[in-house]
C-alpha cells in the first residue's frame, strides 16, 4: 500500500465524519436545496477534467476531457444558480411572528 | 507552485464544508451556498495555473458551452420540475467523473492508440480506483438519465419488473468486479474497461426501471451519493485530496437523506441498495371495491366549517403540486390568518418527488417558511386542532399504517390528521393512493370528502370565504 493511498484513505474517511456531522444538521425544509446544492459540488471533478481537456496531445483524450469539462459545468453552474433560486424564495413571516410562537 | 495549489484546494474544500453547514437554517443558507460557489471558482481558477495544462482552446469551449447550458437550465426549469432537474444535474456529474477517470488511463497507458501498455508502474490502488470510478460514475449516468426520462414522463412512471431482475442486476455487478479485477492484475487489457463501462450502463438502467415513480425521492437521493462517490473515486485515481473531500461530502449528503426517505417510507436500505424499490408495492395494488359510503360535500359546505374553525393544519401531497395549486392555497391560508385563525402547515418527508420538494413549492407560493412544520414536530397537535385539511395526499395520511398488519403501508410514520375533529379531504376520486391501500380515514364519520380538482376547489373556497 502506498503512502498517498493510505493519505487519500485518511482524507476520505474524516471528510465522512465530517460529511455526516455537518449534513444531519440541515433541517428537512431545506433538503431540496441540499440536495441540489451538495451536486452542484460534486461538480468538482471539473478539476479532473481540465487538466484533462488540456493536455494538448493524444487527441481522444483531450476530446473526452472537453466533454468532461462540459459535463461537469453543466453540473457546477446549473447546480449553484438553481440552488440560490430555490433559496432566494424561502421566506420568513413577518406579519404575525408572535400568533405562530403562541400555537406552538 | 505545488504548495501553494495544494494550499488553495484545501480553501476551497474548507469553504464547501463551511456553506453545507450554513444550509443548517433558511437565514443562513443562500450565503452558504454563495460560499459554495466562491470555492468552486477557486478551484478551477488553481487548476488552469497547473502547469499541467499546456493547451487552452478545448477548456475554454467546454467552459463555455458546459457554463451556457448549465446557466439556461438553471433560469428556465420550474420548480415543479426540480426532481428532474436535479436528477439530470447529478448524471452529468456521474458521466464527468466517467470521462476523466478514463482520459486518465488513456494517459497513463503512454500510447493514445491504446493498443500498447507502455504507461509505468502504476500501482494497484490507482487502477483500483479507476474501475471504481468507471463503473459509479457510469451506473450514475445512466441511471439519472432514467430518472429524469422517467419524471419527465418521457418514460412511463409505473415500475418495469422481469423475473430475475434482482438476481441478473447482481450478477452483472459481480461480473463487472471480476473483470475489474482482472484489469487491475494487467492494465493493458484496455478492452475490459470499455466492457465494464457497458455493463454499468446497463445496470444503471436495469437498478433504476423497477422504481415507481412514487419512490423517486428515494431514487434520487441514492443517485445523489452515487455522484458524490464518483467524484471521490476520481479523486482517488487523480491523488487529489480537494475532489476526494468534496466527492465524499456529497456522498455522505446522499446516504443521509436516503436513509432518511427510507425510514419515511418504511423500507430497509438494503432493500433499496439492491434494487427492489416498489417491488413489493405493486404486487399489493388491489381494487378497492368494498361497498363503503362516503359523504359527500360541497365546497359551500367546507367554507363554512373552515370559516369557524380556530386552528388549521393543512397537510399537502403532491397532487397540489400537480395541480399548481400552491399559489390559491396560499391565498386561502392568508384569508383564513386575517380572520385570526391559527394556519400551519404539516410536511411529511416524502411530500413531493425528492427530500423536502414540498417545502419549497411552497416557498414558490410564498408561503413563509415558519408556517412549515415536519412531521415530529406538528403531529401532536392534531388533537387539539379543529379542521385538518389534507389536499392531494393520500399515503401519509393513511391509518391503516398504524394499524393494518397485512398492509404495504404498515409502520410507514404517517401524519395524525384523524385525531383532528375534523379532517377536510381534497381528492379527485376515492382511488387509493400508490401504496394500493384503500384509505379508512374517508370513510370516517367526521371526514368531510370535497372531491374535484385541488386548484379548482380551493379557488372556490376562497371565492366563497371573499363574500
Amino acid at each position: 500500500m502506498t503512502e498517498t493511498l493510505m493519505i487519500s484513505i485518511y482524507v476520505f474517511v474524516l471528510a465522512a465524519f465530517v460529511g455526516f456531522e455537518v449534513i444531519s444538521k440541515v433541517p428537512p425544509l431545506l433538503h431540496t436545496p441540499l440536495m441540489s446544492g451538495s451536486n452542484a459540488i460534486s461538480g468538482i471533478t471539473v478539476v479532473g477534467s481540465l487538466i484533462a481537456a488540456g493536455e494538448g496531445h493524444g487527441g481522444l483524450s483531450v476530446i473526452l476531457g472537453m466533454i468532461a469539462v462540459i459535463f461537469a459545468m453543466i453540473n457546477v453552474v446549473g447546480g449553484f444558480m438553481v440552488t440560490d433560486r430555490m433559496l432566494g424564495m424561502f421566506k420568513q413571516d413577518t406579519s404575525k411572528p408572535k400568533q405562530i410562537k403562541k400555537a406552538e | 507552485m505545488k504548495e501553494l495549489i495544494y494550499l488553495a484546494y484545501l480553501v476551497s474544500a474548507v469553504l464547501f464544508i463551511m456553506g453545507l453547514k450554513l444550509l443548517s437554517s433558511p437565514k443562513t443558507a443562500r450565503r452558504g451556498n454563495l460560499l459554495g460557489a466562491l470555492g468552486m471558482l477557486i478551484a478551477i481558477v488553481v487548476t488552469l495555473l497547473d502547469k499541467a495544462i499546456i493547451d487552452f482552446t478545448f477548456i475554454l469551449i467546454g467552459l463555455i458551452v458546459g457554463g451556457g447550458i448549465g446557466l439556461l437550465l438553471a433560469k428556465r426549469v420550474q420548480m415543479t420540475a426540480m426532481p428532474q432537474m436535479v436528477g439530470l444535474l447529478n448524471g452529468f456529474g456521474g458521466g464527468a467523473s466517467t470521462l476523466v477517470a478514463f482520459a486518465e488511463y488513456m494517459r497513463l497507458s503512454g500510447d493514445a492508440s491504446l493498443t500498447v501498455w507502455t504507461g509505468a508502474n502504476v500501482s494497484y490502488d490507482v487502477l483500483a480506483t479507476l474501475v471504481l470510478s468507471l463503473l459509479i460514475g457510469t451506473v450514475t449516468f445512466t441511471g439519472s438519465l432514467i430518472a429524469f426520462a422517467k419524471l419527465q414522463g418521457i418514460m412511463r412512471g409505473a415500475p418495469i419488473l422481469y423475473t430475475m431482475q434482482k438476481q441478473i442486476n447482481a450478477a452483472m455487478l459481480l461480473g463487472a468486479i471480476v473483470l475489474g479485477v482482472l484489469f487491475v492484475l494487467d492494465p493493458s487489457l484496455w478492452l475490459f474497461l470499455i466492457i465494464i463501462i457497458a455493463i454499468a450502463a446497463i445496470l444503471g438502467v436495469t437498478s433504476v426501471i423497477p422504481i415507481g415513480g412514487a419512490d423517486m425521492p428515494v431514487v434520487i437521493s441514492l443517485l445523489n451519493s452515487y455522484s458524490g462517490l464518483a467524484a471521490a473515486m476520481t479523486g482517488f485515481v487523480l491523488s487529489n485530496n480537494a475532489l476526494i473531500i468534496t466527492g465524499t461530502l456529497v456522498g455522505a449528503s446522499g446516504f443521509i437523506l436516503t436513509s432518511i426517505m427510507c425510514k419515511a417510507m418504511n423500507r430497509s436500505l438494503g432493500n433499496v441498495l439492491f434494487a427492489g424499490v416498489g417491488v413489493d408495492y405493486t404486487a399489493g395494488a388491489t381494487t378497492a371495491t368494498e361497498q363503503r359510503t362516503v359523504v359527500r360535500y360541497t365546497p359551500e359546505d367546507a367554507a363554512f366549517m373552515l370559516e369557524n374553525a380556530q386552528s388549521v393544519i393543512i397537510v399537502p401531497g403532491y397532487g397540489l403540486a400537480v395541480a399548481q395549486a400552491q399559489h390559491v392555497l396560499q391565498e386561502l391560508a392568508s384569508l383564513l390568518i386575517s380572520r385570526g385563525a391559527t394556519v400551519r402547515y404539516a410536511i411529511h418527508p416524502v411530500a413531493g418527488r425528492m427530500p423536502g420538494h414540498m417545502n419549497v413549492l411552497l416557498a414558490e407560493a410564498n408561503v413563509p417558511y415558519d408556517l412549515l412544520l415536519e412531521m415530529d414536530q406538528i403531529n401532536d397537535d392534531f388533537q387539539n386542532t379543529d379542521v385538518a385539511l389534507i389536499i392531494g395526499a393520500n399515503d401519509v395520511v393513511n391509518p391503516a399504517a398504524r394499524t393494518k398488519k397485512e398492509s404495504p403501508l404498515y409502520g410507514m410514520p404517517i401524519l395524525n390528521v384523524d385525531y383532528a375533529r375534523t379532517t377536510m379531504v381534497v381528492k379527485r376520486s376515492l382511488n387509493p393512493g400508490f401504496a394500493g391501500e384503500d384509505n379508512d380515514l374517508f370513510y370516517e364519520k367526521k371526514t368531510m370528502m370535497v372531491f374535484g380538482d385541488a386548484k379548482s376547489v380551493v379557488t372556490n373556497l376562497v371565492q366563497v370565504l371573499k363574500k
